[in-house]
């Protein structure tokens, strides 16, 4: 019976199966960044990063669209870094653990989760852009349209929105990264719980909290959806302030392979424009994956 | 003459429905050290956070009772918690300290006090690592991060980071119970000599640390103090037999 071996197909069948779903994600991806890099390196030149579209954006580069993407970028983390922290500095120190409030703001942040990008857009659009916009209007500008349509500063603030329920978890896990021994120590001293925060749980997760942030961040880069109605333009023939629409990567793309005049004409234009996108959430990504890992080598010391 | 610190009347407290301290009352002598004694889950630990109010942090504690320090009942509604504990200070079981460097450490309790003069604080490092018996140790790398120290110079840095506050009481909970024998012994030496300005009271498991020690003991067990008297007294002619039957090894 012992020496009896059988190959055991059932067995064998099982994990080639899931070898096999394995590998075609990997495949996935490998096609994916081969197809756009191919397609858009003969595209990327200094050039093409730092000049205008030109010939009815048939030609010419995305500078405009990188600057947007920026733009939307730091504005949205100004917005939504300070608040998504605050929030969760409220949840980790403040707020008793199961406390109907405490349960009420995880239920809220879970909920902005999960709901479509597309949903933000609208909402960006009824709220900031015809409320709030005209409301500034109507008070300052005599009535006149300045604030009441999309621009770039709600288009940020749609997108922070969007971002706010990835940093408050995000940044609520680096809080909890802190242990409790620590805020023990600093409040047997006789610090305050504020002076706690301040000077022991903050900077103890600082790196955390950058983590999220970056993540956060990358998300809001590609999204178009929110974007749509708040502020995305098709094209301007110059940089964007505050009250202004703006063009952005993930739009470009979208507009230069649907409504360009020719699109096979400007196909490397979308594959260069593709690829810039790809390369900066990668980056992102990859600066949040470093930053990560050094905070759990410190960790394990 | 002994002049007492800390009296606690009929202190009673409960962790949500389940009484963990029953109707404690004790007097604790100033500049002595105090040890207690008890099996695990007796109460002792628990007893000594109540002294400067660290199981305020617990949401489902409640308390009943006094406790006195230099006559002033510190869980009257008007107590300031923040300065009550600058006065008891406290030192963990688990070392306990700030991913800051050696001086960071010690100056963190005499900065959130609002000293600011950097020869003031060089003044305050100095002597609180000398007091706490670890200065010669670390002296010449004040700047290193006090992670890099080993366990029982982490707990000393501890111990004189509670120091630079300028307490005058200082609460130990089982200080020693993680560190070699050599850290442990050092440890010790430590808190007699601490005792000549502080009032200290000590958490251990370890009777012969207890008896080494310590001026008065007291004995707990399930939430009751069952015996306080003078050390010697504890150790050689204990008044309770579950005293006498803990501290000759026959249960705990």
């Amino acid at each position: 019976m012992i020496k009896n071996k059988k190959i055991d197909i059932k067995g064998v069948a099982i994990e080639g199966a899931t070898l096999l779903s394995a590998l075609i994600i990997i495949a996935i991806v490998v096609v994916m960044i081969v197809v756009i890099v191919n397609g858009g390196k003969q595209q990327l030149s200094w050039e093409f990063l730092t000049s205008f579209p030109t010939d009815g954006m048939t030609k010419g580069g995305i500078f405009p669209a990188i600057y947007g993407t920026f733009m939307l970028v730091i504005i949205m983390s100004v917005a939504a870094v300070p608040f998504g922290t605050i929030t969760a500095i409220y949840l980790t120190e403040y707020a008793k653990e199961n406390s109907v409030i405490a349960k009420t703001i995880r239920f809220a942040v879970r909920t902005l989760a999960v709901i479509p990008s597309i949903i933000y857009g609208l909402f960006g659009l009824g709220f900031f852009i015809k409320f709030v916009g005209a409301q500034v209007d109507s008070t300052f500008y005599g009535g006149q349209l300045k604030w009441g349509q999309p621009n770039l500063l709600w288009a940020s603030l749609t997108m922070a929105l969007l971002t706010l329920p990835v940093v408050i978890v995000s940044v609520e896990e680096a809080l909890r990264t802190v242990p409790k021994d620590l805020r023990a120590a600093s409040l047997a001293l006789g610090a305050t719980k504020w002076q706690t925060i301040w000077k022991v749980v903050l900077p103890g997760s600082i790196s955390g909290i950058m983590t999220g942030t970056i993540l956060a961040v990358s998300r809001g880069a590609g999204e178009v959806a929110p974007i749509l109605f708040t502020g995305a333009a098709y094209y301007l023939a110059t940089l964007p302030g505050l009250s202004d629409q703006f063009m952005v990567l993930g739009y470009h793309i979208y507009v230069m392979t649907t409504q360009s005049a020719n699109v096979d004409q400007t196909l490397p234009i979308q594959f260069g424009t593709t690829c810039v996108l790809l390369m900066l959430t990668f980056l992102l990504n990859m600066t949040a994956v470093i930053l990560r890992y050094r905070i759990r080598k410190k960790k394990n010391n | 003459m002994t002049i007492e610190k800390i009296n606690t009347e009929n202190l009673i407290l409960y962790y949500g429905q389940k009484l963990a301290l029953n109707n404690i009352s004790i007097k604790i002598p100033e500049k002595k050290v105090t040890a207690f004694i008890g099996p695990s889950g007796c109460g002792k630990s628990t007893f000594l956070r109540s002294l400067n109010r660290m199981n305020d942090l617990i949401d489902s504690v409640r308390i009943e009772g006094k406790v006195m320090i230099d006559d002033i009942n510190i869980y009257d509604k008007n107590i300031d918690v923040v300065n009550l504990r600058k006065k008891v200070g406290m030192v963990f079981q688990k070392s306990n300290p700030f991913a800051k460097s050696i001086y960071e450490n010690i100056a963190y309790g005499p900065r959130i006090n609002g000293i600011s003069n950097s020869n003031q604080l060089d003044e305050i490092v100095e002597t609180a690592l000398k007091n706490a018996a670890i200065w010669e140790e670390v002296k010449d790398r004040l700047g290193d991060s006090a992670l890099g120290l080993s366990g029982g110079q982490q707990q000393r840095l501890c111990i004189a980071r509670t120091l630079a506050v300028n307490p005058e009481i200082v609460l130990m909970d089982e200080p020693a119970s993680a560190l070699d024998p050599l850290s442990t012994s050092k440890i010790e030496e430590l808190i007699v000599q601490l005792k000549e300005h502080f009032t200290i009271v000590i958490v251990t498991h370890n009777m012969q640390q207890a008896s080494r020690i310590s001026d008065h003991t007291a004995f707990f067990y399930l939430g009751e103090l069952i015996e306080f008297d003078k050390t010697r007294k504890i150790f050689t002619n204990p008044e309770k037999k579950q005293t006498e039957d803990y501290i000759t090894g026959r249960f705990g």
